[in-house]
């Protein structure tokens, strides 16, 4: 018997660029993956996790994700993180979920000043979220990465938390692109349920397009959407 | 001097007309003048000088346009004229010249005339295509003329019905420098935002772009063959504008900027640039597909050169048209309907739409949180009729603004060729080859590529940086090769051979990546066509460029006319530029790498030439007579580069830096040596021009490689970690030009 796909939810935000990547990427993973347009109040019934793609929401004009916070769904994308469901934001989602709150820290300007896009090698800090459950401790991943404001930081405060709290889950391995403090390149939320990344994963499943590394930490994700499915029911 | 004659044989032209004049004083705006009564007005009454020369018409073609209207036109109308007679939109010099290029062939759907020209795939797909110059708007702001050209060559493509998914861009500065930095990111801001990948293209530098760069964008978009859409109105209905609002930003850009030369006061241009929003662009994008895709709309028109009068003119050219200019949306109160009219603002499409579909079309727009109105209805009279708060503003046959526009004969003075270049006593091959992998125009492009996403979309088998990108055809494993080429430097030794060259090298490119050539759009950049020498160019490279397309079979679909490419009266170097889409059978045998062992092969046996090449520009000076080409054996070499592409691990053409440099390219990409024999004659080994392609293969498959009549000779064998003893880290850090300047250090973070 085949497992049942579980239920993933993609927001579209106008200006969302790697939304339909990332459902073509969830379905060829066995998910059943759904577009959410940014207007709706309301999840999909029966919505396993979200995912929340990258792209210029709203053009970006102010300030990565600073207006896609205020999106009609963002409402309902809270409520879901805070009852414990599955949140991945990939670069423009990864913005948006730190200007949500619902990651720590800020994404400034790259070091270089420049967008930047170039496939990155990054490694594995923590396998035991539900994102990275399929990868090897210290597993050298390369994905690619495409933004301009990539470069994580906060306070000292906050970044020896986040180590403390074992919150970092990827690093930007040798050449770090962006300047990101402490080379940080995804990070999970205190309960473990929320991550964002600046790699785009849904652009490194399939060797054709360069890297199939992506497709790990996707997998992990339908893998724990199915479980969390299956709990429920 | 008479400098141009209109053509007497066009059957619009009944009147032996006169000399056409031109203005001897720098063109101004219409803005410049304020011409406030739109509606009145003897033309004779404008003091400063007559307002048809400031606007860039001459005195014979206000006699002509009086001639079809049957009276004197209006500043409203006069200016519609101006632009829509521009070289930009109305091609009054290079009509005439275009119609030598070859256009049809079984698997063109659409040929020059529309926004993009079409191709058929097979299998119900087809592909749009077409390449566009921005240089005028991008040399007076390089951000925003470079960012609008992206903006503009999108809207061509979806206005056709079909989806971009590549883009492509072709930059020619005088160098690297900050006005080189701002282009390459307004490229990028406009890209990168709309979610199309930028696959690939072709950046020059030499000193003769200095004052006058070269911005040309290329799109690549897909549609299944029955969306195919029009920009003609093919019935009667509604005429719905949706998209941005509408400013005084690049009012006069088809004429003012795109049609004349420039100068010393082009800050005063400045308003004529307009300024792109990606945001509401890729809202667009997706508006328009998705009116496409439901069957909403019934013609599909951008608003690019020449705005709302362009748009509606050829929407308007088998119908007619009333407009009411008062409900265009706008952006600022007190515009006047000529404005309105001409104004460029970006980001706007015109569609024409059966009335009881009208409310499913807004529908659409307000999902998408885009403004949409109803601008005027669709008639029958063949007449473009403008109305102001019901007032009729401008009254024009349609057919007076597009087919019976002036059609001039160029007069041509040719230039002498030159004698064969001698060669340049030049360092030893080591130094020579170190130092041409780190100059300007060979040395790694990571730096301009990496500021575009060229991923996204996910179907990008082969990124930028070698000979042609490659897009899959999801779901399928078929894909396309698409490239973007031009030099500058051969076509002013020789244009004839450049528009050769042009067509040769773009071809050879996607053929290098597996993909069977299709057909090509064009992008001429050239000088101001009214000078003989200039108009000689022209027709040269366009000549050129027409009996290679027939000798490789492949048409031009699609193109840009770009003249006037001067800066107080200094020419560019003649540049046409070629735009090439192949179709690649499996794109899993796109080769990237040789391997250790690799059997390394040379397909081709042309003539070659130090002159206008690489090698000549860093040790002497640009001069002499380019290698001229066998036809038949560079078609055969395109052939056998695509058919027998499955065998090969790598296959390269000689471009730019020669034979050596081309060996050594095919190294770095590899990451694997060779070692092979050189020839010691520097014109064989950093000559360049002719058909040449460096292939390897492995040794079981050389006696299966079908030559096709294409000399084939093995040089040697992959394999080491040096070039004939040239160690690949010293390759690779010439070439990524490590440690040149601290500037390129930094950009290279």
């Amino acid at each position: 018997m085949t497992p049942e796909r579980p239920k993933i939810a993609v927001v579209t935000f106008l200006g969302s660029l790697d939304d339909h990547d990332a459902t073509w990427a969830l379905a060829a993973l066995d998910a059943e993956a759904l577009l959410v347009w940014h207007a709706e109040t309301e999840l999909p019934q029966g919505t396993s996790a979200v995912v929340l793609p990258g792209g210029f929401s709203y053009g970006d004009y102010l300030r990565g994700g600073a207006i896609a916070r205020f999106a009609p769904i963002m409402d309902a994308v809270t409520e879901f993180a805070a009852a414990g469901g599955l949140v991945l934001g990939i670069c423009n989602g990864f913005q948006i979920l730190c200007e949500a709150g619902l990651l720590p820290g800020v994404l400034i300007r790259n070091a270089s000043l420049s967008f930047i896009c170039r496939d990155v090698v990054l490694s594995v800090e923590r396998t035991d979220t539900p994102f990275t459950s399929r990868c090897q401790q210290g597993q050298e991943l390369r994905i690619p990465i495409k933004h301009g404001y990539g470069n994580f930081t906060g306070d000292d405060e906050l970044l020896t938390e986040l180590e403390r709290k074992r919150q970092v889950v990827l690093r930007y391995h040798g050449d770090n692109p962006n300047g990101s403090a402490s080379a940080i390149a995804g990070v999970v939320n205190e309960a473990g349920n929320v991550m964002g990344l600046m790699p785009h994963p849904e652009h490194a499943i399939d060797p054709l397009l360069g890297s199939p590394d992506g497709a790990l930490i996707l997998a992990s994700l339908v893998d724990a959407a199915r479980e969390r499915r299956t709990a429920l029911v | 001097m008479p400098l141009a004659h209109p053509v007497d044989s066009d059957s619009a032209w009944r009147l032996q007309p006169r000399a056409p004049e031109r203005s001897t004083r720098p063109p101004v705006a219409l803005g410049h003048v304020n011409p406030r009564r739109y509606t009145e007005g003897s033309l004779a009454q404008i003091e400063e000088q007559p307002i048809h020369r400031a606007l860039g018409l001459t005195d014979w073609e206000l006699q002509r346009i009086c001639e079809l209207l049957g009276r004197e036109p209006n500043h409203f109308e006069l200016a519609v004229f101006s632009l829509l007679w521009s070289e930009h939109c109305g091609y009054k010099h290079s009509a005439l010249l275009l119609k030598k290029l070859p256009s049809t062939g079984e698997r063109v759907l659409q040929g020059p005339g529309e926004n993009a020209g079409v191709v058929d795939l097979g299998g119900d797909e087809a592909v749009a295509f077409k390449v566009e110059s921005h240089n005028h708007p991008s040399a007076v702001e390089p951000f925003q003329g470079a960012a609008t050209g992206v903006g503009g060559i999108l809207r061509d493509i979806y206005a056709m019905g079909a989806r971009p998914v590549a883009l492509l861009d072709g930059l020619y500065f005088g160098q690297d420098d900050i006005q080189f930095e701002n282009a390459v990111a307004g490229i990028g801001t406009y890209g990168n935002c709309v979610g199309v990948p930028n696959v690939g293209g072709a950046t020059f530098f030499d000193s003769h772009y200095a004052g006058n760069c070269l911005v040309n964008a290329m799109c690549v978009g897909l549609l299944p063959r029955e969306q195919l859409t029009s920009a003609r109105a093919s019935g009667i209905g509604s005429v719905v504008m949706f998209g941005a609002t509408t400013g005084r930003d690049g009012i006069g850009g088809a004429s003012v900027l795109a049609s004349q030369e420039l100068g010393e006061d082009d800050a005063d241009k400045r308003p004529s640039v307009q300024v792109g929003d990606p945001f509401t662009g890729k809202k667009l994008i997706e508006v328009s597909i998705e009116l496409i895709e439901k069957n909403l709309v019934e013609s599909l028109q951008d608003c690019g050169a020449a705005g709302l009068a362009s748009a509606l003119s050829e929407m308007a050219a088998s119908f007619g048209l009333d407009i009411h200019l008062d409900r265009v949306p706008l952006r600022e109160a007190d515009l006047e309907p000529w404005e309105i009219m001409v104004s460029e603002s970006q980001e706007r499409m015109v569609a024409a739409v059966t009335p009881s579909l009208v409310p499913a079309v807004k529908a659409v727009c307000e999902r998408w949180e885009l403004p949409c109105t109803e601008i005027g209805k669709i008639t029958d009279t063949g007449v473009l009729r403008c109305f102001w708060k019901g007032e009729v503003v401008g009254d024009i046959q349609a057919r007076f603004l597009t087919e019976d526009a002036p059609r001039y004969q160029l007069e041509f003075a040719p230039r002498p060729k030159q004698d064969p270049p001698l060669t340049p006593i030049a360092p030893p091959f080591r130094q020579a080859l170190l130092e041409l992998l780190g100059s300007d125009n060979i040395r790694d492009r990571a730096w301009v590529y990496e500021r575009y996403d060229y991923i996204v979309g996910s179907r990008t088998v082969r990124r930028p940086g070698l000979d042609a990108g490659v897009i899959r055809l999801r779901p399928s494993l078929r894909g396309l090769a698409l490239s973007l080429d031009g030099n500058g430097r051969i076509a002013w030794l020789d244009p004839r051979t450049g528009g050769a060259h042009a067509v040769l090298e773009s071809a050879r490119n996607v053929a290098c990546a597996g993909g069977e050539p299709l057909a090509i759009t064009n992008c001429l950049n050239f000088g101001n066509p009214e000078k003989p020498e200039m108009a000689w160019e022209l027709n040269e490279a366009i000549e050129g460029m027409a009996e290679t397309c027939v000798a490789l079979g492949i048409p031009v679909v699609s193109g840009n006319v770009s003249l006037y490419n001067e800066t107080d009266g200094q020419p560019i170097y003649p540049t046409p530029v070629v735009g090439c889409v192949g179709l690649v059978p499996d794109v899993r045998y796109v080769t990237d790498a040789w391997r250790e062992d690799d059997v390394v092969l040379l397909a081709g046996e042309p003539q070659l030439s130090i002159a206008g090449s690489e090698y000549q520009a860093l040790y002497d000076k640009v001069y002499g007579a380019p290698a001229e080409f066998d036809l038949e054996a560079e078609a055969a070499l395109v052939r056998f580069l695509w058919k027998n592409n499955r065998f090969f691990s790598v296959a390269h053409d000689v471009a730019e830096g020669g034979l050596a440099v081309c060996l050594a390219e095919c190294a770095i990409a590899s990451g694997i040596g060779a070692r092979v024999d050189l020839p010691a004659d520097p014109v064989q080994l950093f000559g360049e021009c002719g058909g040449l392609a460096v292939i390897a293969c492995a040794r079981e498959h050389v006696s299966q490689l079908e030559a096709g009549g294409v000399p084939l000779r093995e040089i040697g064998t992959a394999g080491g970690d040096s070039l004939n003893g040239l160690p690949l880290g010293e390759l690779t850090r010439a070439w990524r030009a490590e440690g040149v300047t601290p500037e390129s250090a930094v950009r290279g973070t």
